[in-house]
């Protein structure tokens, strides 16, 4: 595949923590404008490989390029600088500021005008619908609204990759279909994503492909229905007995 | 500086460092089950130290026979601390954390400073007194006494720890509170006796080293610091750990007074620390 | 507690008005304790506000700010006593080698989080204190003095007839502290500040170089601490690390600060304007043992504080305000 049409290629990344091994030679790539779900039961290494593409974490080995650009050694900063937001799996809002100024931080990476900054703001709260609470402090935010509110703040960073950690996790049934349109809709506005995801339901509809993890492992790579019936995930998630 | 002068430096620093040890595993106890830095901790050794000293000054009686009362109103005062400050704060954000025990240390060395003056004091006269001579190293006895009571202490505590059931539920709500909860574990009067056992070591550390250190309102300032680079060195939360970290410390500081300059001894322990914290930020034993 | 984006008119009014007080103070009274009494809570407010824009702002806990505040005296009266340099040209210097001086502790310090990091500057304080005290050129325990110059000007910053002078000097002082902060406060700067303070690592999720930012909190509030600290040696014209290096100095400028209301603008001088008459008073009161007494209400303000009301005499404010608008 040439370069050009991959904008994350992951590379044999590996981590250890002492004899635990979270990440294992785990290698794919995300083109421009693909929704990538990742699924895998508890203990996959999931968010692991979220902190070590967004440089949270030192990988021991392997690589990651972002369009063709090496940004396996980066601190996370120069890594969002670079286009690449995410949202954490435990949530961060800065809940000494009102949600409005939360984005504002995220927007100031591009200006820096404090002006321009509430503008774009404001557009980022819109977009998630979240604009008719901009004054309101961060804290009273319900996690609903508060997931929002973190993703508001990722795309005030116009990025060009998002990477999205638990889309659903702890948000009430009522709210979710509100929330995993948001994110449909985002990707149809011509967003990259990858998205951890335990509600497979959800996971299955959004994803244009599944890289599906276990125990620091890939052990499944393509399109949801494919991976759905990989003997290998059905294991993974239910057990060998229920392998058909 | 002759060998001598060493080996007699590195006795007495070794002697010290199971004072300091002592000291330090008070704190590192508080910390590790509420992750706060009892910032008073020199200031509860100094009420150690005027209790033994008042003790001695006005009943008559010597720190070794007063300790075990030393010990249990330190214990008293921990538990008052905890139920009427700490308990307050142990949700609040970490800048009340760090000044609540702040204010504590300020407010009780002021106090001290009110009630009985800016002067040195000493026990003069104790039970154990004098020099002995081991293989041509002079200790005192009052020194040996104290490093060796300390260690006895330090054995107490982690026998109590490690072996007792009260100790073993203090360990799980260190290591993980709402597992330890879950396990029916009540962890307000796990924090409680915390404070209490952390206040009781110093409170034997104090009446140890009233036997032979002046006495006076800022005496804990040194010792809490010098305790501060033992937990982190050991580890924060790791007790058994501060014993050679106290050590270390204790070491450190003789060495660094013959081989750079007395008034500058306190200077090289501190910069031990931060070359602890920084390279190795969870110490030298890492966490239990 | 967000700062207010645009100062509403009665904000303003009240400034202007408080402003022109302060400016027609000592002209209303003109003995020396007074004034003396104001020109302190004007250094101390001063500091504190230096100091807030590190703790307050950025969320930096630094116990030991009393470095910068003796690198500032020292440097300008070190700077006058040796090479004859105006106390003005001085004080600048002394803020370049406090900045240069943060950097340095900032470099391995800022990598510590919470108490490691609080620990870690009470720890150099007490180095740079012990330093000083065995720095026989720089005048070691016994001190300098500041070398009298007469008769009084402004060239030589030494007032030896009336406080008149160092008064709007010092008032000069902390306007700049305050614009300054005001000037961080709607900026960027002052956005990432206290994203930092909130969560480092969402705040670099974002693309903050979070270190670097920390650099530059404490470099301003360095610099701001140094040139109170140049004033101050002008204003005493004597200097020993006990007056300008110890423990307790650091102690006084976050108390000030934490009263008032930490990460406010006005939270500094309130602070200020409370316990410095509150220490005159008592020294006067307890005479010798006033020190003591001093420390003793000062310690359990800090634990009142912390407790009922971490964000100081402003959330209490903000508090009232909400409950009645």
């Amino acid at each position: 595949m040439p370069v050009a049409t991959m904008l994350l290629d992951v590379r044999g990344v590996t981590k250890r923590y002492g004899g635990l091994v979270a990440n294992s030679n785990i290698s794919f790539q995300v083109g421009y404008g693909e929704l990538v779900g990742i699924i895998g039961p508890n203990g996959a290494g999931k968010s692991t490989l979220f902190d070590l593409v967004t440089g949270f974490q030192p990988a021991d080995k392997g690589q990651v390029l972002l369009e063709g650009e090496s940004v396996t050694r980066l601190r996370p900063d120069e890594i969002s600088r670079r286009g690449v937001a995410r949202t954490f799996q435990k949530l961060k809002p800065f809940t000494q500021m009102t949600v409005v100024e939360n984005v504002m931080v995220g927007a100031f990476q591009k200006t820096t005008v404090p002006a321009r900054a509430r503008r774009e703001a404001m557009e980022a709260l819109d977009r998630v619908g979240l604009a008719d609470k901009a004054e309101a402090h961060a804290r009273v935010l319900s996690t609903g609204q508060r997931k929002r509110l973190e993703l508001a703040r990722a795309l005030a960073t116009q990025p060009r990759l998002l990477l999205l950690d638990e889309v659903t996790g702890g948000v009430d049934q009522r709210s979710i279909p509100a929330l995993v349109d948001l994110v449909r809709r985002l990707h149809g506005e011509g967003a990259s994503l990858i998205v951890i995801e335990h509600n497979m339901s959800v996971i299955m509809g959004i994803s244009q492909r599944i890289v599906a993890l276990n125990l620091g492992e890939v052990i499944a790579d393509g399109p949801p229905a494919v991976v759905g019936r990989d003997p290998r995930v059905v294991e993974a998630y239910l057990g060998q007995a229920y392998v058909a | 500086m002759t060998a001598e002068v060493l080996v007699q430096g590195l006795v007495s620093g070794l002697l010290m460092g199971f004072v300091y040890a002592l000291i330090a595993a008070g704190l590192s106890l508080i910390f590790g089950l509420m992750e706060i830095v009892n910032f008073a901790h020199g200031e509860f050794l100094m009420g150690a130290m005027f209790a033994t000293f008042w003790a001695w000054a006005l009943l008559k009686l010597d720190p070794l026979v007063s300790l075990p009362l030393t010990v249990l109103l330190l214990a008293l005062f921990g538990l008052l601390v905890y139920h009427g400050l700490i308990r307050w704060i142990l949700g609040a954000p970490m800048l009340a954390q760090i000044f609540a025990t702040f204010g504590l240390a300020i407010f009780l060395r002021a106090a001290a400073q009110a009630l009985w003056g800016a002067d040195f004091r000493l026990v003069k006269g104790p039970l154990v007194d004098g020099r002995i001579s081991l293989a041509g190293i002079f200790i005192g006895l009052p020194q040996l006494v104290a490093s060796v009571g300390a260690l006895c202490a330090f054995g107490l505590l982690y026998w109590f720890i490690r072996k007792t059931e009260t100790g073993l539920a203090l360990q799980a709500t260190s290591q993980d509170r709402q597992a330890a909860m879950l396990m029916g574990i009540d962890t307000q009067r796990m924090f409680a006796l915390g404070w209490a056992i952390g206040a009781a070591c110093v409170g034997a550390a104090g009446a140890l080293l009233a036997m032979f250190f002046y006495i006076f309102p800022d005496v804990g300032a040194t010792f809490a610091l010098l305790a501060y680079v033992a937990v982190a060195l050991g580890g924060f939360g790791n007790v058994p750990a501060t014993l050679l970290a106290g050590v270390i410390v204790g070491i450190v500081e003789v060495l660094g007074g013959l081989l750079i300059a007395p008034a500058l001894k306190y200077a090289v322990v501190f910069s031990l620390y931060l070359v602890v914290v920084l390279w190795r930020p969870q110490g030298l034993l890492g966490r239990f | 507690m967000p700062p207010v984006a645009r100062w509403p008119v009665v904000r303003w009014t009240g400034a202007g008005t408080l402003l022109l007080l302060l400016l027609a103070f000592p002209l209303v009274f003109t003995q020396p304790h007074p004034r003396h009494v104001v020109i302190t809570i004007f250094l101390f407010a001063m500091l504190a506000q230096a100091w807030n824009l590190l703790a307050g702002y950025c969320g930096q806990i630094s116990l030991g700010h009393a470095v910068f505040f003796g690198a500032g005296a020292y440097t300008s009266t070190l700077l006058g006593k040796y090479f004859d340099l105006s106390p003005w040209i001085g004080m600048v210097v002394g803020a370049v080698v406090a900045v240069a001086v943060s950097q340095l502790i900032g470099y391995p310090v800022f990598r510590l989080r919470g108490h490691y990091f609080a620990i870690a500057t009470i720890a150099v304080g007490e180095i740079v204190n012990t330093l000083m005290i065995n720095w026989d050129w720089a005048g070691g325990a016994r001190g300098l003095f500041v070398p009298i110059k007469r008769p009084d000007s402004l060239a030589n910053l030494q007032f030896h007839q009336s406080k008149q002078n160092y008064y709007y000097i010092a008032l000069g002082l902390l306007l700049l502290a305050f614009w300054i902060t005001r000037k961080v406060e709607v900026s960027r700067m002052g956005y990432y500040l206290r994203a930092i303070r909130e969560d480092q690592d969402a705040a670099a999720s974002l693309g903050i170089p979070v270190a670097a930012y920390k650099q530059r909190a404490m470099a301003l509030s360095a610099a701001l601490t140094a040139l109170g600290g140049s004033f101050y040696a002008q204003y005493i014209l004597f200097i020993d690390p006990d007056s300008v290096f110890p423990t307790a100095l650091s102690i006084l400028i976050c108390l000030v600060a934490v009263l008032g209301g930490i990460g406010t603008l006005w939270g500094p001088l309130i602070g200020a304007a409370i316990l410095i008459p509150l220490g005159e008073w008592t020294r006067i009161y307890f005479g010798g043992t006033g020190k003591a007494v001093d420390l003793l209400i000062y310690g359990a303000l800090i634990m009142l504080v912390s407790v009922i009301q971490p964000g100081g005499i402003m959330a209490l404010a903000q508090r009232g305000r909400r409950r009645t608008g």
